[in-house]
């Protein structure tokens, strides 16, 4: 198939950026989205031009790296990770948009490529349960109810690609936030540090420049994993809890 | 059946074959063996008490002058950033990803193992680390992996308090599942994404530490070479992925948590990143690679598609329970619809090669055959260079005697990630399906301390080559990472740094400064160059060769041809490479071509190890060394060893250090499958 491209390009953090448009021709449809990119790359390189920078790295919908907006959805039309779109999801002749997050706090580093380090920040803020080496009971001596452990199973899935916030209105990180509070919340292990927790990432969160929840609930149709909205609610649940409690 | 079905052509041999003794290949010299492992005496099972209670102790207050470099965040690397950040050293973690999160451990799927006998079906220590042996085809150290089987335990306690959600019963306790074909049920698992639970784990135990203050991470941040000071690893020079700096960083000791190096055939189910740099800068600077040519390939993986292929996808074998694997028998109908093929016209080869064990013969046995028939021009899916690279992988008999629903219900997900990749209904059409490279036993030659040949370098993970022999048993690499990271390094490392904190060095130390000019000349050198062809294509090149002479099967004069085609390959690479932009911006085009400059080397080096190697074992397959019944057969009179290179210098050969495996704990076999 034969493709136009408009793909936003910009030198590094504080360089104006663009959108430039490239024509690409030969795409099987059996190509992933990120090798309709390599084929660019190879033939940018092969005209003395810069290739497209983007990020990614298992192209299995695990590691959470890539992050397109493709026509202006996170990680394109199918609720899939960008790496695991293929190009069967478009047609001979399409014009396809691809730009980078769009966040304030997921500055461009390069093209594609923006700066998530904010969600690293934000788990250690409180997203852990304190457990030194050495120190755990044996795994058996704590049962936890098997609808609980699925649960917070669930919610553990969330790859940390960040498509909640590039998708969200307002830019929050409410769905990543109430992913690994309700995972955790939802164990017996992590009881103790249950409402410390959700103060210490909320405030961590507001800090890194994230955008309130409106409830608007494009996170969740924008998620890979399909994390439902519903720990958003977990979230303020445990967050107003804590706030009686005076923390 | 047609006469011209043939299981391999290959001459059969029931001794060595008769090749020039060691060194006269011509591609190598043999040095002094190994003589001392610091593996402890006595019984096995009190080896690693007596061991961790020898090893000195580091005073707490002395912990946090001694600056500890770990390079990799995986499970092997973020536990011990995890673990060592607790006990108060000063921690310094590089990774090449965005976030430590990203390792490549988190595509693990299947499970961990673990002698916990909650099923009080038989296991325990002891069978761990007998079935961890026996599947390694006895190439690993004995003392290693009963150290290994002993922590095991201890793994699944860390996790469940820091909050992996493990499958549980209804009762609220942790289930089990079989796995890898041995006869109990030890593995723990979260659904089909283990690997990323545990990763997540470790990423958060390593985050907490950061937030402690004990542990730096530099993310976006590739090691480019090692500094070794006075015979001692004292640090490594980094590039900052982003703006392109070249720093130094120095320590009391390095830990290179790495990974493996599977991306040297350029197709495999590692993550696109994964790279032996760090190993490969160590092991020029004199660390032994041990077995580099241990590969496995694992059977069911979605196939390629085109020559624009980028990466491999690795569906759990769990498939073959149920699916039968065939080719049509005659090649002209390997283009038609599979469905208007009749039955009396399909080859099930497994199950008439191996009638006893059909479809469920070990991995090594599945990969090879269909790497066989697709050979002599049966395989199925599109052309990929010469041949069709692919085999049925047919549920239609499953959905006939158990229902669509029941095969639904077992194997929903992975039908699902097929046709989301191929654009196939397997429920309608036979999977295609072709193995795949996706982990190396092979690594960066260690003590039983973790300790390199170089002091105070120390290698934890797949970037070492101790625990999996020639063959690596499923939902062991987990299991080994986070034994690694947890529980030996923590304790085996401060027997080193009980002699630091070391003399202080400055990064104008002559040798400090040789290091970072080396990483500076190499960049300015790739971005010189200004040739022709891009990193990719090198790369690709290079996987093709490896593939075809180094993967399933690997032959006498098919390594002497790959080591004469990787050199020609490499001089063109280092006269015609083009790499655009600049050596201070983000430049992925330049990471790669360091990376693919050291797989060149390496892969030559592995091709030398394989050739070395004139006996079969594990996922070493040599042509000439296989029973009547084409299964692998060891020479454990001429080879059990483990194949340690030193680097020989530029152009130089390398050279062949000697470690003999002596098994006390167990009884040297040959692996038998019927």
């Amino acid at each position: 198939m034969r493709l136009t491209l408009k793909i936003w390009r910009q030198e590094n953090a504080s360089a104006q950026g663009a959108l430039q448009t490239y024509d690409l021709d030969g795409i099987s449809a059996d190509m992933s989205f990120l090798e309709m990119l390599d084929v660019l790359n190879e033939k940018l390189q092969g005209e003395g031009q810069e290739p497209v920078a983007f990020d990614h790295d298992c192209r299995e919908g695990i590691c959470g790296t890539c992050s397109l907006m493709i026509n202006g959805e996170a990680h394109g039309p199918e609720v899939t990770t960008t790496c695991q779109l293929h190009m069967r999801s478009f047609n001979d002749g399409d014009t396809i948009t691809i730009e980078p997050w769009r966040a304030d706090a997921f500055p461009v580093v390069r093209d594609l490529i923006v700066d998530r380090s904010a969600f690293d920040r934000i788990i250690q803020s409180g997203g852990f349960i304190s457990a030194n080496t050495g120190s755990a009971p044996e795994a058996n001596s704590v049962p936890a109810p098997r609808d609980k452990a699925m649960r917070a199973f669930n919610v553990a899935t969330c790859i940390g690609c960040g498509a909640c916030v590039a998708a969200c209105p307002n830019g929050s990180a409410s769905l990543f936030m109430g992913a690994k509070i309700t995972h955790l919340g939802e164990l017996p292990q992590g009881q103790p540090e249950r409402y410390s927790r959700v103060v210490d990432m909320v405030a961590q969160h507001d800090h890194e420049g994230f955008g309130g929840c409106t409830n608007i609930g494009e996170c969740a149709s924008a998620c890979p994993k399909e994390i439902p909205l519903d720990v958003i609610s977990q979230l303020n649940k445990d967050l107003r809890d804590a706030m009686r409690m005076g923390l | 059946m047609a006469s011209t079905v043939d299981v391999s052509g290959n001459t059969v041999l029931t001794t060595p074959p008769n090749q020039q003794s060691d060194d006269a290949h011509g591609y190598y010299t043999l040095g002094e063996k190994i003589a001392d492992t610091k593996a402890p005496a006595g019984p096995i099972k009190d080896r690693w008490t007596t061991h961790k209670m020898n090893n000195r102790l580091v005073n707490p207050a002395n912990r946090r002058k001694l600056d500890v470099i770990i390079v990799g965040t995986g499970l092997a690397g973020g536990a011990a950033a995890a673990t060592m950040g607790e006990a108060g050293y000063n921690v310094k973690s590089f990774c090449y990803q965005d976030s430590p999160r990203r390792a490549h451990s988190i595509a693990a799927q299947g499970g961990i193992n673990a002698a916990k006998n909650y099923k009080e079906d038989g296991d325990s220590t002891y069978r761990l680390f007998y079935d961890t042996v026996k599947g390694g085809d006895y190439r690993s150290r004995e003392s290693n992996v009963y150290r290994l089987a002993e922590v095991s335990a201890n793994i699944i306690d860390q996790c469940v308090a820091q909050g992996v959600p493990f499958a549980r019963e209804y009762g609220g306790l942790l289930d089990n599942r079989s796995f890898g074909g041995v006869q109990v049920s030890r593995t723990f698992y979260a659904r089909g994404q283990t690997g990323q639970q545990l990763l997540i784990g470790a990423y958060q135990a390593m985050e907490r530490q950061v937030a402690a203050g004990t542990v730096t991470q530099y993310t976006r941040h590739e090691m480019l070479e090692l500094i070794i000071v006075d015979g001692k690893a004292r640090g490594i020079i980094a590039r900052d992925m982003v703006t392109g700096a070249i720093e130094t960083h120095l320590a009391d000791v390095v830990v290179l948590a790495s990974g493996g190096y599977g991306n040297v055939f350029f197709l495999s189910t590692n993550a696109m990143g994964s790279n032996v740099t760090a190993a490969w800068r160590a092991h020029r600077k004199g660390a032994y690679m041990a077995n580099p040519c241990y590969t496995q390939i694992h059977p069911t993986c979605i196939p390629v598609s085109g020559d624009h292929q980028s990466k491999l996808t690795l569906m759990s074998e769990s498939l073959r329970n149920d699916g039968r694997i065939w080719v049509p028998k005659k090649a002209e109908d390997c283009t038609k619809d599979p469905r208007d093929i009749p039955e009396e016209d399909r080859d099930y080869y497994l199950e008439r090669i191996y009638p006893s064990f059909g479809n469920l013969v070990p991995r090594d046995i599945a990969s090879r055959q269909a790497k066989n028939v697709c050979d002599e021009g049966r395989g199925v899916g599109p052309m990929v260079g010469d041949f069709r690279r692919g085999v049925y992988l047919d549920f239609a008999d499953a959905i006939k005697r158990l229902g669509e629903d029941a095969v639904r219900e077992k194997y929903d997900n992975l039908f699902d990630m097929y046709e989301r990749i191929t654009g196939e209904n397997p429920y309608e059409v036979p999977m295609r399906i072709y193995p795949a490279v996706h982990y190396v036993m092979g690594g960066l030659w260690v003590d039983y301390d973790l300790q390199s040949n170089i002091e105070g370098l120390f290698v934890t993970g797949e970037a070492n080559f101790s625990d999996h022999g020639a063959n690596r048993l499923g939902a062991s690499a987990l299991m080994q990472g986070l034994a690694d990271g947890y529980f030996v390094l923590p304790n085996t490392i401060r027997e080193y740094l009980a002699d630091g904190p070391f003399d202080a060095i400055d990064e104008s130390h002559p040798d400090v400064v040789a290091a970072r000019t080396e990483v500076e000349d190499r960049i300015q050198k790739f971005l010189s160059i200004n040739g022709t062809r891009t990193v990719d294509s090198y790369h690709k090149e290079l996987g093709n060769i490896m593939w075809e002479y180094c993967g399933m099967e690997r032959t006498e004069d098919g390594l002497r041809k790959a080591i004469d085609m990787i050199r020609e390959l490499k001089a063109d690479f280092w006269s015609n490479v083009k790499v655009l932009g600049t050596a201070d911006s983000l430049n992925q085009s330049l990471e790669k071509a360091g990376r693919v400059a050291d797989f060149l080397e390496l892969g030559e080096l592995m091709c030398i190890d394989a050739l070395n190697r004139r006996e079969s074992c594990g996922g070493h397959f040599r042509a000439e060394s296989q029973t009547e019944d084409g299964e692998a057969l060891r020479h454990d009179d001429e080879f059990a060893y483990v194949a340690a290179w030193e680097f020989g210098g530029e152009g130089g050969q390398p050279v062949l250090h000697k470690e003999d495996l002596v098994y006390t704990a167990i009884e040297m076999k040959q692996r038998s499958y019927k």
